[in-house]
């Protein structure tokens, strides 16, 4: 299990610049975005938490036909699934070195953002809080929906289809966490919620997505 | 260590073989043998437990099989030592170092897989058979895209393997060098006079 | 005798014939006397006025759009533990016909919406709701059209059927958490009929037993259509083994 982390970590740190990415993207809805809507800070300040959110969303999204497609096109999860390893415990490590590599820096990025989106100061922890417990929701709720278009050619745009109307639980009550912590009020109950999800989703979704593998390498 | 009798399998729906049989021994290798498109493929993924049979029955303990593909399996950015490291780590043996000796990639060790040549990671994939410590080796055309000298390592690979009481099932076209074997696999191609299989597969549509 | 002799493609073929033509009419019959009834035989609500009727297309058309992806759920699950064809065949079936109530209900709702509120949309935990509901019903059919091979399209459709149901269902309740909004309550409860006087609560209940039967008549008729599909390949590809 861990070498199977770590050689995904070495993977996505070699392959140069494929790591950088999602966060390249992540800053750019943060810059597109004002230019979209005006400078106004007031109006930014509104939809900060929001945009923040659907920003880490999207660049989660980018990367996630990444955690399969190339393991599966050159024959490794053929060799991981007759390996001794659990399958359902390949997707949680890859999905795992999907947050490190995606989640994290985004994470880590998101005060800087923040920033640039005038995000009220009551806020700052929130937003980093909710995306620490969030992304790795979107990481493993992303990597069931690769596993189910691992076998496609062009699965991209369907990945698209099936993941983000998976993703709206965990956005609406993260993004909730952000709104209700800048605005000073109790965060108790989303916050609650959106670890639930996270946990709930480590826990169920690494088997579903290992069914899914299976079928789609028969 | 492996029987099958009576074994059937499909792909996408539509019966390919019925009706193999075969059983394999501690020291013994099997060699499948069969035009394109015969279903070798096919049979060796069932073994390997990657796709169910639609009959018969296959016995084998699937934690002394290790599978090897058309594709290797290796990684570009990975070193060789790297990749094979990583494969023996996922196994739980000890037997990387061994394996590299044995097909001769000592000297391509820090070398990144995306640099080696065809045959040097078909080289790199059979050391990875090797490296798992399994029993029962089942392998796909494991020779395509080696040299004749190369050949004659995994023969001397396999033999040894064999000697050391595994078992090695291997789809090839070509002479491996070693007593084995040999399984035609044509006379069980499937035809339109299959015997039905009830509810499994498309035939529940007829 | 079992239930699951059904599950054998023949025999429900044979059945569903016979069945077919009743389920049609009778949804026919019921869908004309209540539609009739509720738009011609009721008086116009003192609050609401004449727009009130559209809630015999709109309140049957959306229960349908959630029992159909229950429906699916409930074949899903068939065919993952029992994998018999005719279950996954049906979910297949009843995607887009569940999806096309989906929509009506969304444009009846806005069509509705529009007088009562003043605006076409509005962002209501219901409304949102169902809009989620239409995603998912998306990438389902998406899914299925993706897929060749029909066995392994009917494993991941199902996986992702179950797995999206619980992800609607905490929809659900994240969009209920997210606005507390303007729909009102329950508008059809048996303990709550006080919301809708007996006048128009009978015609409704006429139009929704026959939207439950169309939608039994247009599932049978597309599940029928699924399994002679699937037969025709059959055939085709044990002509190219002869």
């Amino acid at each position: 299990m861990r070498a199977l982390l770590l050689r995904d970590l070495r993977l996505a740190f070699r392959a140069g610049g494929g790591f950088g990415l999602s966060l390249a993207f992540f800053l750019m809805v943060a810059v597109i975005v004002p230019l979209g809507v005006g400078p106004a800070p007031a109006t930014l300040a509104l939809i900060a938490a929001g945009v923040l959110w659907v920003g880490a969303l999207l660049a989660a999204l980018l990367s996630l036909d990444r955690i399969f497609a190339l393991d599966y096109e050159d024959g490794s999860l053929d060799l991981l699934a007759t390996s001794p390893l659990p399958l359902g415990g390949v997707v949680a490590m890859k999905a795992l070195a999907h947050w490190l590599t995606t989640g994290l820096p985004l994470v880590a990025a998101s005060p800087i953002l923040a920033v640039l989106l005038n995000l009220p100061r009551e806020g700052y922890v929130w937003l980093l809080v909710s995306l620490a417990i969030g992304t790795p929701a979107l990481s493993i709720i992303g990597a069931f929906g690769a596993s189910l278009t691992v076998g496609l050619k062009r699965g991209g745009l369907l990945l698209g289809l099936l993941v983000l109307p998976l993703y709206i639980p965990t956005l609406i009550f993260g993004a909730e966490v952000v709104k209700a912590g800048a605005a000073g009020a109790a965060i108790g109950t989303p916050l609650a919620a959106l670890a639930a999800i996270t946990a709930g989703a480590w826990a169920g979704l690494p088997l579903a997505a290992a069914m899914a593998i299976r079928a789609n390498l028969r | 260590m492996l029987t099958a009798q009576n074994v059937a399998v499909a792909r996408a729906g539509v019966m390919v073989l019925a009706g193999v049989s075969f059983s394999l021994n501690a020291g013994r290798a099997l060699i499948l043998r069969g035009p394109n498109g015969a279903g070798k493929t096919t049979l060796l993924r069932a073994v390997a437990g990657l796709q169910p049979i639609s009959g018969g029955i296959l016995t084998a303990v699937e934690d002394d099989i290790a599978y090897g593909a058309h594709s290797d399996g290796v990684k570009p950015t990975l070193t060789v030592a790297e990749n094979l490291n990583f494969w023996a780590q996922i196994y739980g043996s000890d037997l990387a170092a061994d394996a590299m000796t044995a097909m001769q990639l000592d000297p391509l060790a820090t070398r990144r897989a995306g640099q080696l040549s065809a045959g040097q990671k078909r080289r790199l994939g059979l050391a990875r058979i090797l490296a798992t410590g399994r029993k029962i080796w089942v392998l796909d055309e494991p020779t395509v895209s080696l040299d004749t000298a190369s050949v004659a390592l995994f023969g001397a690979a396999v033999q040894a393997h064999l000697n050391a009481g595994g078992a090695a099932l291997i789809a090839t076209h070509i002479d491996l060098g070693f007593a084995a074997d040999v399984l035609d696999i044509t006379p069980f191609r499937a035809g339109a006079d299959t015997p039905v299989l009830s509810g499994q597969f498309d035939e529940a549509f007829l | 005798m079992s239930i699951w002799e059904y599950a054998n493609p023949k025999k429900f073929m044979e059945t569903s014939a016979m069945a077919l033509p009743w389920a049609a009419g009778l949804s026919a019959a019921l869908l004309g006397a209540g539609l009739f009834w509720g738009y011609f035989l009721t008086p116009d609500a003192a609050k609401f006025g004449s727009t009130v009727k559209i809630i015999y297309l709109h309140v049957p058309s959306a229960m349908m759009a959630i029992s159909a992806w229950m429906m699916m759920l409930v074949a899903s699950l068939i065919w993952l533990i029992r994998r018999h064809h005719v279950s996954a065949l049906a979910a297949k079936a009843a995607a887009p016909i569940g999806l096309t109530f989906t929509l009506i209900g969304l444009v009846t709702g806005a069509i509705w919406g529009q007088p009562m509120w003043g605006t076409w949309w509005a962002w209501d935990p219901r409304l949102t709701s169902f809009l989620i509901l239409t995603l998912f019903y998306f990438g389902y059919i998406a899914l299925w059209q993706a897929i060749e091979d029909p066995d392994t399209a009917a494993d991941l459709t199902a996986v992702l059927c179950i797995v999206g149901s619980v992800f609607a269902f905490l929809s659900r309740y994240a969009v209920l958490f997210w606005n507390q909004g303007l729909h009102q309550g329950a508008s059809l409860s048996l303990d709550k009929q006080e919301n809708v006087s007996d006048v128009y609560w009978f015609p409704l209940l006429v139009c929704i037993a026959g939207f439950v039967l169309l939608f039994v008549t247009l599932v049978l008729l597309r599940t029928r259509t699924e399994i002679r599909a699937r037969r025709m390949a059959a055939l085709l590809s044990r002509e190219r083994l002869a």
